[in-house]
């Protein structure tokens, strides 16, 4: 082995190894969007065996509440009426109100859902749960924020406590998964009361959806808070637990 | 000897373009690791953490309880939401609700102090504690309120809410424990009293801001068992960092004030073994 020809090969050694730190980099960022892509086009599959379903003409037209925000800034709630053929058959019912409020306003600011989401499927149980599967971007592409994620939620279940008196509970899936909460803050692990005259189901977290509907009075900023004069205790001192219990 | 010249210089040339090679391999991968560390010089927590075992919502043996501490409000918790990989809400000009809630919370944390409560932080750094753990830290306080810091990505800029848990089924078991995924059952009346006025306070300061807390069913909350709330400021789409900063001492100044309100109507049972 002459000294040159032992210079050549490393000389080429060399080269390679610096192809390669160039090249791996180029090669990881590659391999990375292949997979993004592939994720995406799962989802595109999964929407076309899903596609939301088609309004029958044939259905009595009814006037139809559907929930969107009622000021771009203001976080409230507000009905809009719309006539929409409705099948009577409470699953395909809450479909169709669903994907209405998935398609939105006209004007795109008073949306409580993002665009990108779909519901994937839904289910009516007898005892009047309904679990609704959403796709992941509802997860992904809300705004995150308790107030935010929370008016989507609202519009859910005001939506369908407006138009399907069989739909009770809520339980809201993303693709198919129980998650922890929507997009860091509403707990999406209980079910969501949806028609309040009924008696909540025990033994389970069960929140309600209420309340951030009210307006913000500017008005009211002026009053002072009042103290809680009572004294206030933890209610669950012996004696009280025991009261609970009680109950029917 | 110029050939073992040649062939030496080769080789170092060949050392340094693998060592070149493997910087340019591990950098891009150290990176979301060093953000998961916890940020340089944050001190380590004041208050006694959590131990593992005080997860129980019963929190009964804590090192507060076991001292015969004097009942009633001396501590609060507060809990600067996301961190670590979660950035929170993300504004358009990179603002990130983890690393304001943070800076918030040092505020908090002082005007709390001045009225004289002692604070426990739920993170210290850029880490991301689980919502258990950070329950579990409240939960092992005795006499101890729970406020958790976010700011939102919609909303009106310049206003601040408060919300306490919705409504949670009512214990239902007379063994007097908890259960760890309703632990806030108990405390909601208190949440509520604590939560109007902090808002009250707010609303004062913060126009626009509504008058008493709302409700919602917020997973933080969901599993702290003591008087808690949730403060969230509007928002992440403000242009400049500042506009948020500028907020930081009234929401510090309306918390303060809010739980040195509540501390007179807030009674913790001192009888050992009583909850909590």
């Amino acid at each position: 082995m002459t000294p040159s020809w032992k210079f050549w090969l490393i000389g080429g050694l060399v080269v390679a190894v610096f192809g390669a730190a160039i090249y791996f980099p180029i090669l990881r960022r590659r391999v990375k969007r292949a997979a993004r892509l592939q994720q995406q086009s799962e989802e595109q599959a999964r929407r076309e065996l899903t596609q939301p379903i088609a309004i029958n003409p044939g259905d009595p037209r009814v006037k139809t509440k559907v929930f969107w925000v009622s000021d771009a800034i203001d976080s409230t709630l507000a009905p809009v009426t719309v006539e929409l053929p409705l099948s009577n058959d409470p699953v395909l019912r809450s479909k169709q109100v669903l994907n209405t409020l998935l398609a939105g306003p006209v004007d795109a600011e008073l949306r409580t859902l993002p665009p990108d989401a779909s519901l994937l499927a839904f289910y009516l149980l007898p005892d009047g749960t309904a679990i609704a599967d959403f796709s992941e971007a509802l997860a992904t592409s809300i705004p995150s924020g308790i107030v935010s994620e929370q008016l989507a939620v609202n519009s859910i279940t005001r939506t369908l406590e407006a138009n399907v008196p069989q739909v009770q509970r809520l339980k809201i899936l993303i693709h198919g998964q129980e998650v922890e909460t929507l997009a860091g803050h509403l707990d999406l692990t209980g079910t969501f009361v949806v028609n309040t005259k009924v008696a909540q189901e025990p033994g389970k977290p069960t929140p309600t959806a209420s309340s951030t509907d009210k307006p913000a009075s500017p008005a009211a900023a002026e009053k002072t808070p009042t103290p809680v004069l009572a004294t206030l205790t933890a209610d669950y001192a012996p004696g009280k637990l025991g009261q609970t219990e009680s109950r029917p | 000897m110029k050939n073992t010249f040649q062939i030496k210089l080769v080789s170092v040339i060949g050392l340094l373009c693998v060592a070149l090679l493997a910087g340019a391999l591990i950098s891009p991968s150290q990176t979301p690791s060093q953000a998961q560390q916890p940020a340089p010089g944050s001190p380590a927590t004041t208050s006694p953490a959590a131990s593992p075992t005080a997860g129980g919502a019963t929190g009964s043996t804590s090192a507060f309880g076991t001292q015969g501490q004097q009942s009633g409000l001396n501590i609060v918790v507060l809990d600067p939401a996301h961190g670590g990989t979660d950035p929170g809400a993300r504004g358009t000009g990179g603002i990130r609700e983890s690393e304001i809630v943070l800076d918030f919370a040092v505020q908090v944390r002082r005007a709390l102090e001045l009225q004289g409560f002692q604070v426990v932080q739920t993170r210290q750094g850029n880490e991301n504690p689980s919502f258990d753990d950070r329950s579990a830290t409240g939960n092992a306080q005795r006499g101890a309120v729970f406020v958790t810091l976010h700011i939102s990505s919609t909303g009106l800029p310049g206003t601040a809410r408060v919300y306490v848990n919705s409504d949670l089924p009512p214990l239902g078991n007379a063994s007097g424990l908890i259960p760890w995924d309703r632990a806030q059952a108990p405390f909601l009346g208190l949440s509520k009293a604590f939560g109007n006025l902090v808002q009250g306070f707010l609303a004062q300061r913060f126009k626009g801001s509504p008058d008493t807390a709302q409700s919602a069913s917020v997973r933080q909350l969901r599993t702290t068992a003591a008087p808690a709330i949730a403060v969230e400021i509007s928002s992440v789409t403000v242009e400049d960092r500042a506009d948020l900063d500028r907020m930081a001492p009234g929401v510090a100044d309306a918390i303060a004030r809010g739980a040195a309100a509540f501390k007179p109507s807030y009674i913790v049972p001192s009888t050992p073994g009583a909850l909590p």
